[in-house]
């Protein structure tokens, strides 16, 4: 389980461009921090370094556990969970069989995502085919995991942005209980996330 | 479950879900199989000799058809970023997804083989050579396309570059199964030939899974 992620000093250049220069920060756990800025400010390349998918030009990401600092690779494979802006779902398939997939995928087992699904409000949909979902209904489909599969550090990506309002309050409250848990939660959002969180603006 | 059952049984439900499984590539070798007589003339004598050659190349073709659902929709959907950040390695995902191309698409091809052969007048008695060859070089066509597709990813001419990638390393195993099939035929040592397509065949299964891997890290990246 991940307590503490230390940002130090991360530039990240894509091509000749230096896209973020020196940024550093410090989340503890039970502690949430939204990223904003313009577009094409960085945030999903920033989310997506913390994730290790992109390698940083200078500078270090660093996950501590309760009994000292984790290997990167495993901290993210086991203790982090990404939610880009696309849902990974695929169109063809039932909305159950992806959650379950995807829950499984991450740890999570076919009685966790099952329960995921029904607390997100989409137990009567999981017969459905992802393709006849709504764009608000397959993002919730992709949050599921979030639940399904207990980890600790949330890397999200725009997570509200299909949601309506009641879905965003509904995922409000679990925001709060992984929170309340000692979790982590580090999101790009333009809109200010449904729980006390440090803004970061990304210049 | 491992992580290697469930992208394993994903790919298979992929599979079968929105492209039909292998019948999209049989369909293709069956199209080509009717249009060769047209382009060579209806000569029973001329169709039988090419006929063992024409249905390996063939299957060497066909077996770049759904190269492209392999890595791109993956790419396109998202999905590969959570495949990448899952607790199995990459390359054992790409091991598993190169398996169910093979099992989905190229081992129905070489199943078909011999009756593309028969049709076409060619001798019936190469069926067990033909098969053989068909599923040990399905193998390495499998897996060397996946190299393809992995490079290719991002690429806005997927299924062209992807051929373009990968026919080259076709050459190989192209060579040996039509040495063996020909051997086999005039009765000579075909058992040399079919080892060194096995061997190339596990050769391009033990290593292409680190190539495909290392093309998805830096597409995604």
């Amino acid at each position: 389980m991940i307590t503490a992620l230390a940002i130090e000093d991360l530039c990240i250049d894509r091509g000749d461009r230096r896209l973020i220069e020196g940024f550093s920060l410090v989340l503890g756990a039970g502690e949430a921090a939204t990223l904003s800025g313009r577009n094409g400010a960085g945030k999903t390349s920033l989310l997506r370094t913390i994730a290790g998918l992109i390698r940083p030009s200078a500078g270090r990401v660093v996950f501590t556990s309760a009994s000292g600092p984790l290997e990167p690779d495993d901290a993210i494979a086991r203790h982090a969970h990404l939610i880009g802006h696309q849902d990974g779902l695929k169109l063809s398939r039932r909305a159950g069989e992806e959650a379950r997939f995807q829950a499984a995928w991450c740890g999570g087992t076919r009685g966790t995502a099952d329960a995921a699904c029904a607390r997100l409000g989409l137990s009567g949909l999981l017969a459905m085919p992802v393709r006849r979902l709504s764009a608000g209904q397959r993002r919730r489909l992709a949050l599921a995991r979030l639940i399904a599969a207990p980890r600790s550090l949330w890397l999200l990506d725009e997570p509200l942005t299909p949601l309506d309002r009641d879905q965003r309050a509904a995922f409000g409250a679990v925001l709060t209980e992984h929170l309340a848990g000692g979790g982590l939660v580090l999101a790009a959002a333009h809109d200010p996330l449904p729980v006390e969180a440090r803004e970061i603006e990304l210049a | 479950m491992s992580g290697f059952s469930l992208i394993l049984r994903r790919e298979f439900a992929l599979a079968f879900a929105g492209g039909g499984g292998p019948l999209v590539a049989i369909g293709f070798f069956l199209a080509m199989t009717s249009l060769l007589p047209l382009a060579l003339g209806g000569s029973p004598e001329r169709l039988a000799g090419v006929a063992p050659g024409f249905a390996w190349l063939v299957l060497a073709l066909a077996a770049l058809i759904s190269l492209e659902r392999m890595f791109e929709r993956d790419y396109e959907d998202g999905s590969l970023d959570l495949i990448a950040l899952g607790p199995a390695p990459l390359e054992m995902a790409a091991f598993a997804k190169a398996l169910a191309q093979w099992a989905t698409t190229t081992a129905p091809l070489a199943l078909v083989a011999p009756f593309v052969v028969a049709a076409l007048g060619g001798k019936t008695a190469l069926w067990p050579i033909i098969t053989a060859a068909g599923l040990t070089g399905g193998l390495a066509f499998a897996f060397l396309g996946g190299i393809g597709a992995a490079l290719s990813l991002g690429s806005r001419r997927g299924g062209i570059l992807i051929a373009v990638i990968v026919l080259p390393l076709f050459t190989p195993p192209v060579i040996f199964g039509a040495g063996a099939i020909e051997a086999f035929g005039a009765g000579l040592d075909w058992k040399t030939p079919l080892l060194f397509l096995a061997a190339y065949a596990l050769a391009a299964a033990a290593l292409s899974p680190f190539a495909m891997a290392a093309a998805a890290r830096n597409a995604l990246s």
